[in-house]
């Protein structure tokens, strides 16, 4: 568990890191570093979208699964590591 | 079928009767076969089949009888009977439109009838009942459509008069009951091709586990099930929160790192030097990453080893090479894809002097320490301790341990690795039954030093091994290189005496390694500033290379049996190409940034172009090798490209031949 902990903090320290949320397995956030209404904003609209590109990865074979996500955008990227039940995603500032 | 003809017709028709008569020879007999045709009066188009469902049965009943009509034309015509209402209705219509027609067409009729009588009457002719008449026929011609108006107006026969009244209406009040809306949930899920699979994946561990569970039922007493199946229940909640996050937080870490040193990660996979062309025969070293841990800032890296399976993850031993200042040693995983925080770390009390990774179980790695002692760490299991460690009483070293390397595993499948030590020693350790099992294979002893001792014993000097190196294919023999200069050529076979010497150097050997291509060179490093190669055979060395400050480590490059990099104390590092140029370095960089840093360690990584050297402030930096320093052999023009270990080895037996002459004359 501790580990976990020293891991996120480590990524928040990694320079043009913003946030990062941890959400579980039903789109609910359950770690945030960011304040709620953003958190809440961000897990809502992720929620989906990784229903939808882990259903498209996994129609194509059945076998195969999502292991990341970014989404790259002109003032930030978002970065979604998609587990079994938790996921987390970060976002950071493009340097 | 059959055609009539009659012979008795004329020539013509008898001629054709006559090719009909072929044909009919020719006709198959299925053709003659008479069919008949009857005339029913079914409809062929009617369905024969028609099955309704009937709800007093709650079944499917098919229908017996079909509507046999076929409606050949149906046309709709306009046409009424005239005796029924409608009929009736329109004839009314018509009169009423046709009477002011006639009428007009009869009024004048009538009314010239009038006239005439009238005048007949009143033939006097008074003009002014003309008028009169007029009118009269006016009002004549009025009356009778009132009277056809009135025939035409007999639709309701009741005499019908219209009465209401109303009633005060009730005010009315609402009265509603309203329940609390039984909770409800919207449920939805998609059947996809891959929620079919993994229920069936589900299925089938449950299958399994069941199966499994039914195997040690006869050795498991069922109270200690229970309770087990509760204690995994109330684990797995817990842990859902934020224990399987690790593997997600692992990725996102990555990622990060990813971007943040994201043009390194380009130069590593795409940059060539361009310049190269320009440069002659020279090559450049590109500064990749720079691994470093915060508590392992001032040990020196004292051994470096690449993993043999993930070609991205390598171990670094920290310890401390100064006698005086001895403290703890660490033992930190870094992968390429994380520069910025190891991925395992264990800590030591001594100091880590050399490891080794073992080449069938890359998660077995083995450290020799400061304090003689060797260890087995297992990566698998995430305990901060060695899985085995060896003793005081097992055996260990009385002297710090300069080399560890596996060894295939013994006969009876247990693993086993050779340790070098200052204390002379080169012991073979086997893991036998979770125990450290160690065996003397050589005693060093310094040659001709041979002393008398009291009560006649003879005394020994005992050699210093710093370094050795297995044979990568001869399995038996290895080099040992000593603090004397001496280079040993040994076999596991003998202990007590040498194959061969050579006197290599005059200070401490640090590094011996033998070529990965051919079979008989290996190549030696010393603190007395030369980097000499060797032939097994040849008691003198076949190259010599100076660098003008004591050499720290010394590595072949796994990709060339001709490229060799050297680090030295001055911080650079040399990379050397023996079929370019056979006297100096292709490449001389200063690698570290302050000047006082010493490289301590070099290992080129097996199938990336880069290098990893490690510097005794602690840090590991990761350098890729420009084109040039990677030079393969060139093809000749219409030859094939011959690719493949044999090529290296030609290359360096002809490099070899050039420079091996007669054993009288020098060589350089």
């Amino acid at each position: 568990m501790a580990e976990v902990e020293e891991t996120l903090k480590r990524i928040q320290s990694q320079k043009g890191v913003q946030g990062i949320i941890v959400v579980n397995s039903e789109g609910i956030p359950i770690k945030s570093t960011v304040d709620n209404s953003t958190t809440v904003q961000y897990a809502g609209l992720m929620h989906s979208f990784i229903m939808k590109a882990r259903s498209t990865v996994r129609d194509i074979d059945p076998q195969n699964d999502l292991t990341f996500l970014r989404i790259r955008s002109k003032k930030n990227e978002i970065m979604i590591a998609p587990g079994k039940s938790p996921s987390a995603s970060g976002f950071q500032a493009s340097c | 079928m059959t055609s009539n003809f009659d012979s008795n017709q004329g020539p013509d028709q008898a001629l054709r009767a006559g090719s009909y008569l072929w044909l009919c020879f020719s006709i198959p007999k299925e053709l003659k076969e008479e069919v008949t045709r009857i005339l029913t009066a079914n409809n062929p188009h009617a369905p024969q089949n028609i099955v309704r469902y009937s709800f007093k049965e709650r079944a499917y009943k098919p229908i017996s009888y079909v509507d046999q009509l076929a409606i050949h034309f149906s046309l709709d015509g306009n046409l009424l009977l005239r005796d029924s209402d409608e009929g009736r209705r329109q004839g009314a219509k018509i009169e009423m439109i046709n009477i002011p027609v006639l009428l007009s067409e009869l009024a004048p009729v009538e009314s010239t009838v009038i006239e005439v009588e009238e005048t007949e009457v009143k033939e006097e002719g008074s003009k002014e009942d003309i008028p009169a008449v007029s009118a009269e026929e006016a009002g004549e011609g009025e009356e009778p459509p009132p009277h056809s108006r009135k025939e035409q107006k007999l639709t309701n026969q009741f005499n019908f008069c219209e009465r209401a009244s109303q009633t005060f209406n009730n005010p009315v009040r609402e009265r509603a009951c309203q329940m609390e809306p039984p909770p409800r949930a919207t449920f939805s899920a998609t059947a996809n091709q891959w929620e079919i699979y993994d229920a069936y994946v589900e299925e089938l561990q449950k299958l399994e586990k069941s199966k499994e569970k039914e195997k040690q039922k006869p050795l498991v007493a069922k109270k200690e099930d229970k309770p087990r199946g509760r204690k995994l229940t109330s684990l797995e909640s817990q842990s859902d929160d934020v224990t399987k996050v690790t593997k997600a937080a692992k990725i996102v870490e990555r990622m990060v790192n990813q971007n943040t040193f994201d043009d390194l990660a380009q130069d590593f996979k795409y940059f060539e030097d361009p310049a190269d062309e320009y440069r002659d025969q020279e090559g450049t070293l590109l500064p990749l990453w720079k691994f470093q841990y915060d508590k392992a800032k001032r040990l020196a890296v004292t051994a470096i080893c690449w993993n043999p399976k993930y070609k991205d993850l390598f171990a670094v031993g920290h310890g401390s090479y100064d006698f005086m200042k001895q403290s703890r040693g660490m033992l930190l995983l870094y992968t390429m894809k994380n520069p910025s925080f190891p991925e395992y770390i264990f800590n030591s009390e001594s100091g880590i002097m050399c490891l080794d990774i073992h080449n069938d179980h890359p998660y077995l790695l083995v450290v020799g320490f400061y304090d003689g002692n060797v260890a087995i760490y297992n990566l698998k299991k995430l305990h901060s301790q060695p899985g085995y460690k060896s003793s005081a009483k097992s055996g260990k070293h009385t002297d710090p341990v300069w080399q560890v390397k596996w060894q295939k595993d013994d006969l009876d499948n247990n693993l086993n690795f050779f340790s070098i030590s200052s204390d002379g020693r080169i012991v073979s350790w086997t893991l036998v039954k979770n125990e450290l099992v160690h065996s003397d294979v050589i005693k060093l002893s310094v040659e001709g030093t041979t002393m008398e001792g009291p009560e006649g014993l003879q005394l020994q000097t005992i050699g210093c091994g710093t370094s050795f190196d297995f044979h990568k294919k001869i399995d038996y023999l290895f080099l040992v290189g000593t603090e004397e200069g001496k280079i040993y050529k040994c076999s596991k076979s003998y202990s007590s005496q040498f194959l061969d010497t050579f006197d290599a150097h005059h200070m401490a050997v640090d590094a011996v390694s033998w070529n990965p291509y051919h079979m008989k060179i290996f190549i030696s490093c010393s603190s007395d500033w030369t980097v000499k190669i060797w032939d097994h055979t040849i008691k003198t060395p076949m190259f010599i290379f100076d660098l003008n400050s004591a050499v720290g480590d010394v590595a072949w490059a796994p990709y060339s049996s001709t490229i060799f990099a050297a680090v030295t104390t001055d911080g650079k590092a040399h990379v050397f190409d023996l079929s370019i140029n056979k006297y100096e370095a292709i490449c001389s960089q200063p690698v570290v940034a302050k000047k006082k840093n010493k490289i301590t360690h070099v290992q080129f990584n097996p199938i990336y172009p880069i290098i990893i050297i490690g510097d005794d402030r602690g840090h590991v930096t990761c350098l890729k090798l420009s084109p040039n320093l990677r030079k393969m052999p060139k093809e000749k023009k219409g030859q094939e490209i011959q690719k493949g270990p044999e090529v290296e080895i030609t290359k360096l037996d002809k490099l070899l031949n050039l420079v091996r002459e007669p054993a009288n004359k020098p060589e350089k």
